[in-house]
């Protein structure tokens, strides 16, 4: 059950990196993969909505707030593993690759050999944005103080 | 009587080839792209997502090009371009909690954990032209400094201890209305209303919220907290079974803490009205939260004194697609109606003169 449990975990880590990922970075990989894997496409990359809820107060009821754009594609590989890819926005080229690398992934000892060029870049990209936006914020942090009035 | 009336075809055509090039302007002037929208013109594309009901910055900033800078047109383009689209999954409730924050602000706590950090933002700033912005010049810099991991409670949160604010109850197993699958019907809960908010044109808001304040319904309001920055989205698909993230959204929270007075059955305390809207709406999502808990007048056993209040009123006008048509659709021909009226009017004073003559 664990151990289940830790391959999907492993597996819903990738799949939010590769639905953060650039084209590409992608494209880049991919054409760096000598022995390319033959796939059969099951549902063609597509671009459809996913409704976002949200919650009354940030913690109550669920109330629906809007849709967003969401492209999703299947494979399937010739062992047999399906891969999927669930991205935010309208590009179908990486959502068909996303799929793809998805299934990739997980045929076992794959995880070893891609995690250094597809998805250790695309982390430390995000930690790179992410961290130049934290420092900026920062600077915009209120430091109160209370002035000290003389008692004299 | 329906008369048929054939023939502007041309007219029409040419209008809108007239209307193309005047979208585009002077042509010695360069063409604005997609993606300069996007950076430069953001919260014009924020507002678009929000009140377009779809979140996606490259079609919101198509949609506003192509409607020369009018945002209810571009809104209208969005909406029309969403019912082509199948929709995919409903996404599992967003946590802003867990929110990257880029703007944390309380007007009730100085000191609350977390901090107040104020982010990009026009307040305090003293709203003179900057003719600076007028020339080519290099790109601003943004100051940074080191930056602690953070977290950011939710204000209300804190006051739970004491009890003085009430709880919103999370019972997921009640069904999500949804606006854009069943009608509007009345009484409206408030997942409906939240969501006919959301989609709400910002001006009508805006005014709806200050009506309020002015007295118009009884409603004492402190921003407890506006929080805007970048929070996941997670789907369940079918074919996997457990939950993924398919990317981040920017959104804009707001709590308003209000006082009640209480009621026969509940004691004195505060109360809460949400407003949440995509990308940066600061304005639009304090608005929210303003008609939201005027909005909870009946829920709360509150006399309704004021539109603000009156749920019919606010939930039927809030959608500036629906009114801009109505207002709108004024302008086409009504020749057969007006005749019909024209010939009312002359009857009307014939029957008139004729009483006058005879009263005479």
């Amino acid at each position: 059950m664990t151990e289940v449990n830790s391959e999907i975990a492993q597996r819903q880590n990738w799949m939010s990196l590769l639905a953060r990922g650039d084209v590409e970075h992608f494209e880049r990989t991919w054409s760096g993969i000598d022995l390319k894997p033959d796939y059969d496409v099951l549902r063609a990359a597509d671009t459809g909505m996913v409704m976002v809820r949200g919650r009354a107060g940030g913690d109550g009821q669920r109330f629906n707030l809007g849709e967003m754009t969401v492209t999703r594609c299947s494979v399937r590989m010739r062992n047999g593993i399906i891969g999927h890819a669930y991205l935010a926005g309208r590009n179908k080229r990486q959502a068909t690759l996303a799929a793809i690398f998805d299934a990739m992934l997980q045929a076992p000892g794959c995880l070893d050999t891609f995690k250094a060029s597809l998805l250790d870049p695309i982390q430390d990209a995000l930690a790179k944005k992410q961290s130049n936006t934290d420092r900026k914020v920062a600077s915009t942090r209120v430091n109160f103080f209370t002035m000290v009035r003389g008692d004299d | 009587m329906y008369v048929a009336v054939k023939g502007g075809e041309k007219a029409i055509e040419n209008a809108h080839r007239f209307l193309a090039e005047q979208r585009r302007g002077d042509a010695n002037i360069p063409e604005l792209s997609i993606s300069q929208i996007k950076e430069q013109m953001s919260l014009a594309v924020d507002r678009v997502m929000t009140e377009g009901s779809l979140y996606d910055k490259d079609l919101a900033a198509l949609s506003i090009k192509q409607a020369r800078g009018d945002l209810i047109e571009a809104i209208f383009l969005l909406r029309a371009y969403r019912t082509t689209l199948a929709r995919f999954a409903t996404s599992e409730p967003i946590n802003s909690t867990q929110m990257k924050v880029r703007r944390r602000i309380s007007a009730t706590y100085k000191d609350l954990p977390g901090g107040q950090v104020l982010g990009p933002t026009f307040d305090y700033s003293h709203r003179l032209l900057n003719f600076a912005l007028m020339a080519e010049g290099e790109a601003p810099l943004a100051e940074q400094e080191a930056a602690e991991i953070e977290t950011y409670p939710r204000v209300t949160s804190l006051m739970n201890a004491e009890g003085l604010i009430e709880q919103e109850c999370a019972d997921d197993s009640v069904d999500v209305g949804d606006l854009t699958r069943d009608p509007l019907d009345f009484p409206a809960d408030r997942d409906v209303r939240l969501q006919n908010l959301a989609r709400a044109d910002e001006g009508f808001l805006l005014s709806m919220g200050y009506s309020t304040q002015r007295g118009y319904g009884n409603n004492h309001p402190f921003a407890g907290e506006i929080r805007m920055g970048d929070v996941e989205v997670e789907i369940i698909p079918e074919e996997l079974g457990f939950p993924i993230s398919i990317g981040d959204i920017t959104i804009t929270e707001c709590e308003m803490i209000n006082q009640f007075v209480g009621s026969a059955t509940q004691s004195p305390k505060f109360t809460r009205g949400y407003g949440l809207t995509f990308g940066e709406g600061e304005r639009k999502a304090m608005s929210m939260a303003l008609v939201d808990r005027a909005l909870r007048a009946r829920e709360l056993g509150e006399e309704i004194q004021g539109p603000a209040q009156d749920e019919e009123f606010v939930l039927y006008h809030t959608d500036n697609v629906e009114a801009s048509g109505f207002v709108q659709h004024l302008k086409l021909p009504h020749y057969v109606d007006f005749q019909g009226e024209l010939e009312m009017v002359r009857n009307l004073r014939k029957k008139q003169d004729e009483m006058k003559a005879a009263g005479e």
